[in-house]
């Protein structure tokens, strides 16, 4: 991890970016060269694009003046080389963590309150609120660089270097990126070919080139440059791309050491921006939370403001503002009358600030993350096979994961197993299939040598890799196949055991070692990379015969238009025989290159790639242009099965019918074919036997149009949509159909197509979302990565809101994973872009279930109770400060000491809500993966709702009137002790705040449903804590303290008996109705929810033979629910019919039984066997 | 209380599968352990009608009968209150009341006659009552320093800001400083029993145990404490009385014990009080050593008071109390009523769950069940 920097010439002539900074030099034997970075924006003419330049940046290999002909070079400042890779840093903390925290609502407000306390004279000190705003602030080591770097084995790049040469001959460097994209396998990188000679120190320092790149940008995969290098004062302009590029935080590999160019440093590398670029998204808990808070802060500067205004009231009367015992001093009354109002009304302000939890931003944040552990520990979510376990990339959406309306599902690699296999071949309409003898025509010999060549595998050797790796030799286990994609290793292997094994590229030869053991050699010459919009790659070659070919593969669709010969019928008609049986199948064509052809080609490829402004648009256009006029060879599929369909992934189907129970609506976006991908569906149960499909595809929008498809599919659904809603509500209806859609991309993006000038047109995004939301699930087939993207976007944006959720595993996956509320990555064969994309990232697809259904489910119980909690813990504790200011003349006295103010938050009350939230399970874990339909329970934000919110803020505002009240009428002109003695004020503010502990404690407790010793411990000992604190804090005179108000106040209390009992009393009374409303709630209108507990409890109670409990419940009659009925609930969940209809509008497919069923299904599996039930919850693990 | 069961469910007995890799695979697998699986053992208690109703019944039998012990102490208890500030005319105190200036160095003192018609036994209480009167101001309740009423030196003479505007006075800091300080009740009450047969029997009031004994013996201390033959006189040299005092901090009382920064009437006022009405403590009626006669018996009797604290100013009352405590203080029906009301709001509701639980409780389980 050192970088060695020396200049080669005088003592060290460097000049780092930053001048300020000195230079560290460890050892004088590794050796580097000169260094020194300028760029700049100058126009260059005799190079080839005309491009316009402002984005790019030019370096000077060596800091040599550039050579005659170029301009003068503006310097530009490169940033210093010092990644913080920490949030803060000392310096920047306090600006930087405003930034921060003022984007929320809540945090612009706390420094408001800090800074007042600061200034004012405020009735209490700076620290209580300062106190919880400390954080931990750590910065990385200051590395520094040069321009010509020199790496060793198995040291991390400093920066973003442009590779000029390595030990090997080849020019080839191997690097893991695993700490970048945690891609362990080891990445082959290219040195410039050029400079691939310049492997010692004086050579590198002769060499006299300039950098010209583009600017910075986070994508990891992307790089624009070119190199240009003065051979004789003549420039020779080389492409430089992403494969010339190591990154910083990768490790070199394999390689004894390299030269490199720096390029990007500090804060402008790839990482670096990557750490910043990824948009942060918030959960819709984090939305309540922040409602809520405003409705806070308007109570709060209500109470403020009427405070201050019955102050000014009250003191009208000079002897109430200033009676004889209680004069102001000169410099307050010279005070103008308008500051006096506004510093009173910031003093009550500050006063009542407590009512805005600052704590509760902090407990939620650590309740995130470590509760995020938990995800990652689940046992049940580690997969074997791939040694693998769940991810969390980010925390902040934990709760997210229980509110899941929609599911956007990739296919291959996550609905499907995307262990790929070669199957078969066909080739002008002849099958192969491996390991059979061959007829030998001139077709099949160029076909098979064309899957051969026309590949980007790579061959390694030695070392064990993670990743793909396949044995070339038997019993020789060193030699694997590489590739970014299966298919190709696939492919490769499976011409294998055609006979044709692919040996390696050496010297850009690939060799090939024919079924007559002889070995071919081609000449590389251009590979035309695979992309996902174009859908196929190529490659030329040139045979040892000097005959130029161009290879093509790739999907049919994008093969069959560019062929103009060839058995294309036969051909056509495999390849949708096997689509039926949802196989992959990919076309192979070729065409033979002229000479003249071939340069036409080079030229234009290499024009392309030289260009800095638009490479890809340039390169895809080249692309287009030479891969064209192919001669049809055949078609092989690749699949996961040999013999049936496509092998579903293990238990996805399960998964798929558990999310639909759940209420998700869950739909399949791929790229496949729509025969493919529906057979996947109905194999994975997206599809049911009884669903009846819409399509929505260029096939019937050829013979209609889309105006009257849609119009007719939207007729189809909702005549079925009005005839539901009667059958819901008499409860008779059994299995109503529903729905599947089927849309292909080009339809959709017909259907996305802003409105035309014609009116007629309309608007069919609102027609097509109708019609999806009333499908239960709908496939998107034949989808480009971005319009993944923009599905997902179009459900986002419709008018309910819903939460998305997107999978995947692939790299065509990551934009919708990125646009989705939560994007889950699954751990696949294709590289880890959509895992490091992802906020989740999973092993499997059946992950999913687990994830949703019990950590989604408990992560947003617990998150949303901490909220509701905290709001109301607050109220509890401020409210009583607030009526006491009706009592001692609005002066801001505070009713607590400033010890209680401080730590009520900190410590008093803290853990229990935090362990409640990282440990509380209201139903088994198991139970909630046996019945999905809880998890409708939960949705649309369900306990986050205002009427719960108000039920609680109501709750804490009874609460404060009972302890406030209480304790006035207790101490009302009486004395507590038998010894006659009075108690003064802060007694009674320690008794309001000890009832106050209690109070709020055993609420929590009440709530608990799940009691490990964990929470025994915690709640009791913080009880404990408070109660030794208090006698702590008062037993003694503390001498750093200026007032002593506190000195044996809680003894006092505590040996007054009329206390005790007033503490108890009020505790009971404050405890009473939230009890009453549980029980009673919990007795007319459950929910699905209680009714389990219910049950559960009921079936255990049978069990253990604790049958009082059981018989006592047995007992009842089986009245009708009626009573429930026709009373006005408040909580539109519990309702019978309300509920009902609500359930209907939100999931529009809900059956009836929805919300009987599981249950039923749950008590008939607990009463039947208690083995199957046990056995349900362990078999899973 | 609640129905429960324990869930105790043990780790399942997994078996590590050593795959292919095995070293890489065995440091990504997770723990299995119950707290890493959120499979701890717990109590899952379910608060339902059917188990809270019984929490609730015994709630009630247990509040009621404490409220009612409670009522009838509180109403055992003999309280009397003499409200003399003196605003009607006929007050014996309207004079004083109406005279009242800060510099008059003549004492204006005034009796008020009342009639007890109960006797009093045991110790009596003797209280003075202010109303209207905000010692829980903010900015009164901060103004004291805490570490001069503590004897230190360096406080005394630099007594803290938070003293302002009472902290100095003619350049020479105040001792005790601060508002509550400045501000102590000096009504001076005296008791007579007039006898039946007419002469006036002063009453002996004790002014030791009226303030809290940690108060007096470790939070107070007079500076200088502990040195041998301290003068209080020469240790308060330098400092200057409260600008209402009329006598300086040392003279507060002839007794040594009970002077200066620990002369309990002193103590007693520096509590402030939580309400503006409030009352505190002044004087303690021992009960006669022979136990046989009644502390104060039915009769007359005399308050005189030297009228020196003026309220009316602030629409302010001073009253005089006696009253007798019990094991559970003074007077406070409230309590025993609250006691009452609690206990039986439970017990009714208790009967209502019992309503609730037999009509509607069972409905959802057994109906599940006998699906």
């Amino acid at each position: 991890m050192l970088f060695y920097l020396i200049t080669r010439r005088q003592a060290f002539h460097v000049k780092s970016p930053n001048p300020d900074e000195s230079l560290s030099v460890i050892d004088t034997r590794d050796v580097i060269v000169g260094l020194r970075g300028r760029s700049g924006g100058e126009r260059r003419k005799e190079c080839v694009g005309e491009e316009n330049w402002v984005d790019s940046r030019t370096i000077y290999i060596g800091h040599k003046e550039p050579p005659p002909g170029t301009e003068a070079f503006i310097q530009q400042r490169f940033p210093d080389n010092r990644i913080v890779s920490s949030k803060y840093t000392f310096w920047n903390f306090i600006p930087k963590n405003m930034f921060e925290q003022f984007r929320r609502v809540a945090n612009f407000y706390f420094l408001i309150i800090f800074l007042v306390q600061l200034i004012i004279d405020t009735p209490t000190s700076p620290i209580t609120s300062g106190l919880p705003l400390f954080f931990v602030i750590t910065v990385t080591a200051i590395k520094q660089v040069g321009d010509v770097v020199f790496v060793k084995e198995n040291e991390t790049f400093p920066c973003d270097l442009i590779l000029l040469s390595t030990s090997r001959d080849e020019g080839v460097c191997y690097v893991t990126t695993a700490s970048l994209d945690g891609e362990s396998s080891h990445k082959t990188y290219f040195a410039v070919q050029d400079t691939k000679a310049y492997n010692t120190e004086q050579e590198v320092d002769s060499i006299h080139a300039t950098i010209e790149c583009e600017q910075p940008q986070p994508d990891l995969y992307k790089f624009v440059g070119r190199i240009n290098i003065y051979m004789d004062n003549e420039p020779v302009a080389r492409p430089l791309g992403s494969e010339n590029l190591l990154l910083r935080g990768a490790t070199l590999k394999n390689t004894e050491y390299i030269y490199a160019v720096a390029i990007y440093t500090g804060m402008e590398t790839k990482m670096a921006l990557n750490y910043q670029s990824k948009t942060q998204k918030r959960s819709a808990v984090e939305k309540s939370m922040n409602a809520y808070l405003v409705v806070y802060l308007f109570i709060l500067i209500s109470k403020a403001f009427v405070n201050t205004v019955l102050k000014y009231v009250w003191q009208a009367d000079p002897n109430r503002d200033e009676p004889w015992y209680n004069d102001r001093t000169e410099s307050e009354r010279q005070r103008h009358i308008v500051i006096r109002a506004f510093t009173d009304f910031l003093a009550f302000m500050v006063l009542f600030n407590y009512i805005i939890p600052v704590s509760m931003y902090v407990t939620v944040e650590m309740q995130k993350f470590l509760g995020s552990y938990f995800i990652m520990w689940d046992d049940e979510m580690f997969d074997e096979e791939l040694g693998e376990r769940a991810v969390v990339n980010t925390s902040d959406l934990n709760e997210e994961l229980g509110q899941v309306e929609y599911v956007f599902t990739d296919k291959t690699g996550t609905l499907t197993e995307n262990n790929m296999e070669f199957i078969e071949c066909c080739v002008d309409g002849h099958v192969y299939v491996p390991h059979v003898i061959l007829n030998g025509q001139e077709h099949e010999e160029l076909f098979f040598r064309a899957l051969c060549l026309c590949h980007t595998v790579q061959v390694k050797e030695e070392e064990t890799v993670d990743g793909i790796k396949q044995g070339i030799h038997q019993g020789k286990s060193t030699s694997f196949y590489i590739s970014s994609s299966p298919d190709e290793v696939a492919l490769v292997e499976g011409m294998k055991r055609l006979g044709f094994t692919y040996l390696r590229l050496k010297d850009s030869h690939m060799e090939i070692l024919n079924r007559e053991d002889e070995i071919e050699r081609f000449e590389l010459l251009e590979v035309l990379t695979f992309d996902s919009v174009r859908r196929r790659m190529s490659v030329i070659v040139r045979s040892s015969s000097g005959q130029l070919y161009l290879f093509c593969k790739g999907a049919d669709s994008s093969i069959f238009p560019r062929v103009i010969s060839g058995k294309v019928e036969q051909v056509k008609a495999r390849v949708e025989h096997n689509a039926v049986e949802g196989l992959r199948t990919l076309c192979v064509a070729y065409r033979l290159l002229s000479p003249e052809q071939y340069q036409e080609v080079c030229h234009l490829l290499s024009g392309a790639k030289l260009a800095l402004q638009d490479r890809d648009k340039r390169l895809a256009e080249a692309y287009d242009i030479i891969e064209k006029d192919l001669i049809l060879l055949g078609a092989y599929r690749c699949g996961g099965q040999v013999g049936g369909g496509t092998r579903l992934q293990e238990k996805a189907a399960d998964t798929i019918e558990s999310l639909h129970k759940a209420g998700m609506k869950v739909w399949v976006l791929t790229g496949d074919k729509m025969e493919t991908a529906a057979a996947t569906c109905y194999a994975s149960k997206l599809f049911h036997r009884n669903t009846q499909i819409l399509e929505l595809t260029t096939k019937r929008t050829e013979e209609q149009s889309l105006h009257d498809v849609l119009f007719d599919l939207s007729r189809t659904v909702l005549r079925q949509h009005g005839g539901m809603t009667r059958d819901t509500f008499s409860g008779l209806s059994g299995d109503c159909t529903d729905y599947g859609l089927i849309i292909d991309g080009a339809t959709l993006s017909a259907v996305m197509r802003p409105p035309q000038e014609d009116s007629n047109s309309g608007n069919y995004k609102e027609i097509f979302l109708e019609i999806c939301r009333n499908c239960s699930a709908v496939l998107c087939c034949r989808m480009a990565p971005l319009q993944k993207a923009q599905i997902v976007k179009l459900i986002k944006a419709s008018k309910e809101h819903p939460i998305t959720l997107a999978i995947g595993d692939g790299a065509n996956d990551v934009s919708m994973i990125l646009e989705a509320h939560v994007g889950v990555g699954i751990m696949g064969k294709e590289g880890r872009q959509a895992v490091r994309n992802s906020d989740y990232a999973i092993p499997k697809f059946k992950h999913l279930k687990k994830m949703l259904l019990v950590h989604g489910h408990y992560y947003y119980i617990r998150i949303s109770e901490l909220v509701q909690y905290f709001f109301y813990k607050n109220v509890c504790f401020i409210f009583p400060q607030f009526l006491y200011q009706f009592f001692c003349g609005f002066s801001q006295q505070p009713l607590y000491d400033t010890a209680y103010l401080t730590l009520y938050n900190i410590s008093f009350t803290s853990l229990p809500i935090l362990l409640y939230s990282l440990i509380e399970q209201h139903i088994n874990m198991d139970i909630l993966k046996k019945d999905p339909s809880l998890y409708r329970d939960i949705a649309k934000n369900s306990l986050l709702r205002w009427p719960i919110f108000i039920y609680w803020t109501i709750l804490g505002v009874y609460d404060a009137i009972v302890m406030f009240f209480g304790a006035y009428f207790l101490f009302d002109n009486t004395t507590f002790t038998s010894n006659g003695q009075m108690f003064g004020n802060w007694t009674f503010g320690t008794l309001v705040f000890t009832v106050l502990v209690f109070t709020v404690t055993f609420k929590l407790a009440l709530d608990t449903h799940y009691w490990t010793w964990i929470n025994h411990f915690v709640i009791w000992g913080s009880l404990i804590f408070f109660v030794v604190f208090s006698l702590l804090w008062g037993g003694i005179i503390w001498p750093f303290l200026n007032y002593q108000r506190m000195y044996y106040v809680f003894m006092q209390m505590l040996s007054s008996g009329p206390a005790w009992l007033s503490i108890i009393l009020l505790i009971t009374a404050g405890l009473l109705p939230d009890v009453l409303k549980k029980v009673i709630w919990r007795a007319l209108w459950p929910t699905t929810t209680e009714r389990i507990q219910n049950a559960d409890k009921l079936y255990k109670g049978h069990l253990s033979e604790f049958t009082p409990l059981a018989s006592l419940q047995s007992k009842a009659g089986s009245q009708r629910r009626g009573s429930g009925g026709q009373r006005n609930v408040p909580n539109p969940r519990r309702s019978e019919p309300f509920s009902k209809k609500t359930m209907f509008t939100r999931w529009q497919r809900t059956p009836d039984y929805c919300t009987f069923t599981p249950l039923l299904r749950f008590a008939d599996g607990a009463r039947n066997s208690r083995q199957g039930y046990a056995h349900g919850g362990q078999t899973s693990v | 209380m609640m129905a429960s069961s324990y869930n105790a469910k043990d780790e399942d007995g997994h078996i590590t599968v050593t795959g292919p890799g095995g070293g890489t695979l065995r440091s990504k697998k997770p723990e299995n352990t119950a707290f890493k699986q959120q499979r701890l053992p717990a109590w899952q208690p379910i608060l339902t009608a059917g188990t809270v109703l019984p929490a609730f019944f015994i709630i009630g039998l247990i509040f009621i009968p404490i409220g009612i012990g409670l009522y009838v102490t509180s109403n055992n208890i003999k309280e009397f209150e003499v409200d003399y500030t003196g605003v009607d005319m006929s007050s014996p105190c309207f004079n004083c009341s109406q005279n009242f200036s800060w510099n008059s160095t003549t004492p204006c003192t005034c009796t008020i006659p009342f009639f007890l018609e109960q006797p009093y036994e045991s110790n009596v209480f003797m209280y003075y009552g202010l109303s209207n009167f905000y010692q829980n101001h903010r900015r009164y309740v901060k103004s004291r320093d805490d570490s001069q009423l503590n004897g230190d030196m360096t406080s005394l003479k630099e007594p803290s800001k938070e003293c302002e505007p009472y902290a100095y006075h003619d350049n020479k800091p105040i001792a005790p400083c601060g508002a509550i300080a400045n501000s102590m009740f000096n009504d001076t009450l005296e008791l007579f029993y007039n006898d039946p047969n007419g002469t006036k029997v002063q009453i002996p009031l004790t002014n030791i145990g009226i303030a809290w004994w940690t108060d007096k013996h470790v939070k107070f201390k007079n500076p200088g404490a502990g040195e041998a033959n301290q003068n209080l006189t020469a240790v308060f040299q330098g400092t200057t009385k409260p600008l209402n005092w009329r006598r300086p901090v040392y003279e507060l009382d002839a007794a040594a014990n009970n002077n200066g920064f620990i002369n309990e009437d002193f103590i007693v006022w520096m509590r402030t009080a939580a309400l503006p009405t409030f009352r505190k403590l002044y004087r303690i009626i021992k009960s006669p050593s022979n136990g046989m006669m009644p502390t104060m018996p039915r009769g007359n009797y005399t308050l005189e008071v030297v009228y020196n604290y003026p309220v009316r100013s602030f629409e302010g009352r001073k009253r005089m109390i006696l009253s007798t405590i019990s094991w559970m203080g003074g007077k406070n029906p409230f309590l025993g009523i609250a006691y009452i009301t609690v206990g039986s709001v439970c017990f009714f509701l208790g009967v209502v769950l019992l309503i609730i639980h037999h009509k509607c409780g069972n409905r959802n389980n057994s109906a599940d069940i006998s699906n």
